[in-house]
């Protein structure tokens, strides 16, 4: 890979770090009056999620990290690892392990697209649309009427998630969730 | 990478460069007032800024010498300098300055910059108009208090930046920036903890002038001792905000050790893989001649406007930053 000079380091680009890859968020030129300057730079580890704070000197260079994030369709689980396959049409599969899927667990939904993110080849991170169709397989029987008042109830999802619903909601309905918060959107 | 053409409209708003215009109006005002004379130096010369800090733009230029190297100023210091030499007398000048790769919140790489020097004018006298001129563009700027670079560095660090051992500062540098700083010197150590640690907190209860810089840090100011005995350079930097607005110096008049520092300065460049620049030895000819002692400064000019428009960068007061440009 490349190397990438502190100037050239911009949001979005991924570069190696203690040996993990990183998305860098921000960089700030910061320089005193006279003398050296620095580049403070926030990047997140993409393998553990963590948002680090680092200084380099201005002209410091990291090796590039090979990263790219690709949609990809889940497929299934064999308990181990979790199965996806790319949307190219080249049905290229890759299995992601516990680690790499995390909490999105409790929103995979098959044949739906999540971003898989590659670092090397190997699945290292999975992130699910910003709002996914789920079934409602578990919650109190729905209250008739009541569709304009305030209140809410759990519901299990088919992911396995559970969120707030409103109390007009039944078993059986399909639901647009919002991943990002967990809320619960609409009826779909 | 080629810009993009969705990028043609000016990134500052029209009322803003409204504003810009009128404080730029006040500035000259100001100077009118005092009698200082505006100049206009050249941006283009045939030597650059030796700093070692700084990195200068350079072209190829055919000139009735042939083809020459010509340097875009980093300040207009030099040449102002040249003035005061054949006895202009009080002088300022809004000069477009260069400086590669500096680009950020704060820095463009083609900037304005308002110097101006006072022939006669000690270093308090200077700081005073400074303050006059800030609070002429932001009158509610706050109260003006000198801070003592040492006194700074003991406030918030417990250290002493004259006396401190290069181990204990590489490791606080280190630790603060996280980075490895055992290759780094106690100027680079002292810049990083500067940048990081005590400037965000400079200028917040008004205007803070810090004083008594580290001779090594010296630039283009005299030398003097302090009460505590230590070797200072006579210089200040100006604070507002937490930005660093200005840079003024007792300006070195001596032509020897303006040449000494101009080499000195192109060995560190050296040590740091970096070109060397053509020194300007009219400058160093124009001070064997004589410039009158006295106080010079250099103002960023966006910066101030930045504040006095309560924007958060400069590129917001530049209808074009360098990424528009």
């Amino acid at each position: 890979m490349a190397n990438y000079s502190t100037n050239e380091f911009k949001g979005g680009l991924k570069v190696m770090l203690d040996g993990d890859p990183c998305n860098i968020l921000e960089n700030e030129f910061v320089k005193p009056g006279k003398g050296q300057a620095f580049n403070r730079v926030k990047l997140r580890n993409l393998i553990t999620g963590r948002v680090w704070e680092r200084t380099f000197k201005s002209g410091e260079s990291l090796e590039g990290a090979d990263v790219m994030d690709l949609d990809m369709e889940y497929l299934y689980t064999d308990g181990d690892m979790w199965h996806f396959m790319k949307t190219d049409g080249s049905f290229e599969q890759y299995a992601v392990d516990r680690k790499a899927i995390g909490d999105v667990e409790k929103w995979l939904k098959e044949q739906a697209v999540y971003t898989v993110t590659l670092w090397n080849d190997n699945a290292i991170a999975v992130s699910p649309p910003n709002f996914l169709e789920l079934e409602v397989v578990e919650t109190d029987p729905g209250l008739k009427g009541d569709t304009a008042q305030g209140g809410s109830k759990p519901a299990t999802l088919s992911s396995g998630a559970v969120v707030r619903v409103p109390l007009f909601i039944n078993q059986g309905e399909v639901l647009r969730i919002d991943t990002r918060s967990g809320e619960y959107v609409s009826r779909a | 990478m080629t810009p993009s053409p969705d990028d043609w409209q000016p990134s500052a708003t029209r009322e803003t460069l409204r504003q810009r215009a009128r404080l730029l109006a006040a500035v000259r005002a100001f100077f009118a007032a005092r009698d200082v004379l505006e100049v206009e130096t050249p941006i283009l010369g045939h030597a650059g800024s030796t700093d070692p800090h700084l990195d200068s733009l350079s072209l190829r230029a055919t000139t009735p010498a042939g083809r020459e190297t010509l340097w875009l100023q980093t300040s207009p210091e030099f040449h102002m300098k040249r003035l005061l030499a054949a006895g202009s007398g009080p002088i300022f000048q809004l000069a477009r300055s260069f400086r590669d790769g500096e680009v950020g919140r704060r820095h463009n790489i083609e900037f304005t910059m308002l110097e101006w020097y006072r022939p006669g004018f000690s270093l308090a006298a200077l700081i005073d108009e400074c303050e006059a001129l800030i609070r002429t563009l932001i009158p509610a700027a706050g109260a003006a208090r000198r801070r003592r670079y040492r006194e700074l560095f003991r406030e918030a660090l417990a250290l002493d930046p004259f006396t401190t051992p290069l181990t204990e500062l590489q490791r606080m540098a280190g630790e603060r920036g996280g980075l490895d700083m055992a290759d780094s010197d106690r100027d680079g150590c002292l810049d990083l903890l500067m940048s990081l640690v005590i400037e965000p907190t400079l200028g917040r209860e008004g205007i803070d002038v810090v004083v008594d810089y580290p001779a090594s840090q010296a630039a283009l100011a005299r030398k003097r001792v302090d009460e505590e005995g230590t070797e200072v350079a006579s210089r200040f930097e100006i604070y507002l905000q937490g930005i660093e607005l200005a840079n003024g110096y007792d300006e070195l008049t001596d032509a020897r050790e303006q040449a000494a520092r101009f080499q000195d300065d192109n060995r560190q460049r050296a040590a740091l893989h970096k070109p060397a620049v053509d020194v300007d030895r009219r400058l160093i000819a124009a001070l064997a001649h004589g410039m009158p002692a006295g106080s010079g400064v250099a103002l960023g000019i966006d910066r101030l406007i930045q504040l006095a428009l309560g924007k958060a960068s400069v590129a917001e007061v530049m209808a074009f930053p360098t990424p528009r440009c």
